[in-house]
């Protein structure tokens, strides 16, 4: 079964009468219960795939399927329904509602999936806990370290108990050290039974953690996945 | 997601505050300059409430609104006495005399005069003395307005000292004695108000061929007044008006011969405008700052629908706070004005009036936000 299944995905921005090609027939696969990272220059379309992946950017060519769903096929509603369900997010700049507690911010994703707040604020506790927050629950994302905000955004990102989490830049925002932690936490939290992960990043630090690592240029994969992780990645 | 909506919304107290500024402004506006209009626009015709007793006024047809005296002979309170129907009819003079005060000044005062038998017409109520006591000799009641101000005697010192029971006029070099203060209602009109008898207020005035500025008349009982005013009507000639009729002609006189319908309108829609800007610009701007928490949201699920609800709620929340604080500052500015001369009337209709003008500007400021965050790309929120 794959998590992620890709075929020929193009797509074109228009800028300033100017037409960028940022995915030129991009072939992906991601079996569940991977963790792969998405390596590159900048610009070569790493955020645009993963946007088209999670189901939040449309593409103009060939198909996406994420667990055997054709997200181009869905309804609006369904798809919102769909990604509410399925996709967990995780970004580089946290994006945090800073006027939400911790453990509120933990529990949007219920709450938008309907559950009823005291449940999810209970969800969002648990999950608190299992990232080492236990103790910031009434935080606010201000009264916290990046780290510690990136935690949130992980038990966020994982609440609501989605089969695919999607991340960008995870760890560029965070030191070296809090950065592994951060890593540790999603490729612990993250990979239980039917799971999938994938992660846009720079950082060569965190190359251990994948599990497959595909190298993206000038909008397509140009290595295929391997399994070996690179220490000399240019990247 | 409402739960999230108002604490998104209270988040930023200061744009939170500036919008509930900007309505509280809107709304009090909106309720405060219309409760003064529709205060000064009732004191047009206080005077006829005041009188209140007679059912139906009679007067000359030409005559505009109640300060517009054109004045009839005698002989016509005869004639409308004989119209069947009518149960009495009274003549009431009203008219401006010059007046000496003792430190030898002039004011020019309205001068009422009541039938000399029954005194019909005189004032509401009365602060000193009995209206009675107008059947002494030379005697006139001074309405408590002018009593304190315009009449007052200033002294040597410069403090005014209020016209008394017992003191001394001259209206029109006819000596008058002072023999009670009585309670009126403003009017528009400024000068004092004088209350005699027809007969000596007649003797007051400067010499005229007619004097008789209305008939007050009370209709049988279970005769209907629309038709007694038409019966008065074809048999005399004159106009006749019921109370309520009489108001209406007043009100509507200033209404459409004076500017202070436009003034006050300008007042209002300024209000609007002012409270519209400051209310819209900031949500407009606090919905731009959380564009990207909205873009979150959008990413992780929520559909415009949902998020098309937070808007409007967070509207109304600041609306209701706004309208809620704008029609309690005029009510606390109504009853800390209530002893001044400023009129001041707050019918519940002016709380729809403000309460929908409120609404029109939240749902302006909220319809600029919808938009913005309807389009929302929610492939935003991977930009750093
Ligand atoms: N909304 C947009 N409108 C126009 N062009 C865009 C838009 N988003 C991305 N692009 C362009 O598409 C190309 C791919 O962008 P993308 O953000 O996917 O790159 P990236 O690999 O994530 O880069 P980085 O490592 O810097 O984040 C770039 O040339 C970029 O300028
Ligand atoms: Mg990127």
């Amino acid at each position: 079964m794959m998590a992620v299944h890709c075929r020929n995905l193009t797509k074109r921005y228009q800028a300033g009468g100017q037409e960028v090609m940022a995915l030129r027939g991009v072939h992906l696969d991601i079996p569940v219960g991977q963790l792969m990272m998405l390596v590159g220059p900048s610009g070569c379309g790493k955020t645009t795939l993963i946007s088209v992946i999670a189901g939040i950017l449309d593409q103009d060519e060939g198909t996406c399927e994420v667990y055997g769903v054709d997200l181009k096929s869905l309804s609006d509603r369904d798809k919102l329904a769909f990604r509410a369900k399925n996709i967990g997010f995780v970004f580089q700049s946290y994006n945090l509602l800073p006027s939400l507690t911790a453990q509120e911010n933990a529990a949007v994703p219920l709450i938008i999936n309907g559950v009823k707040r005291p449940l999810a604020l209970q969800a969002a506790r648990e999950i608190l806990d299992r990232v080492g927050l236990g103790q910031r629950l009434t935080s606010m994302p201000s009264q916290l370290s990046g780290g510690q905000q990136q935690r949130v955004a992980i038990a966020r990102s994982l609440v609501h108990d989605p089969r695919l989490i999607v991340c960008d830049e995870p760890t560029s925002a965070l030191d070296h050290d809090t950065g592994q932690r951060v890593m540790e936490l999603l490729k612990g939290v993250a990979l239980d039974a039917g799971k999938a992960l994938i992660i846009v990043t720079h950082d060569e630090r965190i190359f251990e953690f994948a599990d497959t690592i595909a190298h993206m240029d000038d909008g397509n994969i140009v290595k295929s996945p391997s399994l070996q992780p690179t220490s000399t990645s240019p990247y | 997601m409402s739960y999230i909506a108002i604490r998104m919304l209270m988040g930023d107290r200061s744009k939170y505050l500036g919008i509930i500024m900007g309505l509280t402004f809107a709304s009090l506006i909106m309720t405060q300059q219309p409760a003064i209009f529709v205060g000064l626009m009732t004191r047009s015709f206080s005077f006829i409430s005041d009188v209140g007793l007679p059912d139906i006024w009679v007067m000359d047809p030409k005559v505009q609104f109640v300060d517009d005296v054109k004045p009839l002979q005698d002989t016509e309170l005869y004639r409308v006495r004989g119209v069947s129907g009518v149960d009495w009819a009274m003549p009431l003079y009203k008219g401006l005399i010059k007046a000496r005060l003792t430190n030898g000044n002039f004011q020019t005062c309205n001068v009422i005069g009541l039938d000399d038998a029954t005194l019909i017409g005189g004032p509401p109520e009365m602060i000193e003395g009995r209206l009675e006591d107008l059947r002494r000799a030379d005697s006139v009641i001074v309405d408590q307005y002018g009593a304190n101000e315009k009449l007052g005697v200033k002294g040597p010192d410069g403090t005014l000292s209020p016209l008394k029971v017992g003191d001394l006029l001259e209206l029109n070099d006819h000596r008058a004695i002072v023999v009670g203060i009585a309670k009126t209602t403003r009017t528009f009109q400024s000068q004092p108000v004088v209350y005699t008898t027809y007969s000596r207020a007649k003797n007051m005035a400067p010499r005229e061929r007619k004097l008789l500025s209305f008939i007050l008349v009370k209709a049988k009982p279970s005769v209907a007044l629309e038709e007694l005013t038409r019966n008065i009507e074809s048999h005399t000639g004159l106009a006749a008006y019921t109370q309520k009729g009489f108001q209406e002609l007043t009100y509507n006189y200033y209404m459409k011969n004076t500017g202070i319908p436009i003034n006050f309108g300008i007042s209002v829609a300024l209000g609007f405008l002012v409270g519209a800007a400051i209310a819209g610009q900031t949500f407009y701007s606090f919905t731009l700052e959380n564009l990207r928490q909205f873009a979150v949201l959008k990413a992780m699920g929520a559909g415009n629908g949902t998020l098309l609800m937070m808007i409007l709620l967070q509207a109304s929340i600041v609306g209701i706070i706004g309208y809620g604080l704008g029609v309690g500052l005029t009510s606390v500015f109504g009853w800390a004005m209530r002893n001044t001369i400023l009129s001041f009337k707050f019918p519940w209709q002016l709380l729809v009036f403000s309460g929908v003008g409120v609404m029109l500007i939240c749902l302006i400021a909220a319809g600029i936000s919808i938009r913005k965050v309807m389009t929302l790309e929610p492939a935003m929120v991977f930009k750093t």
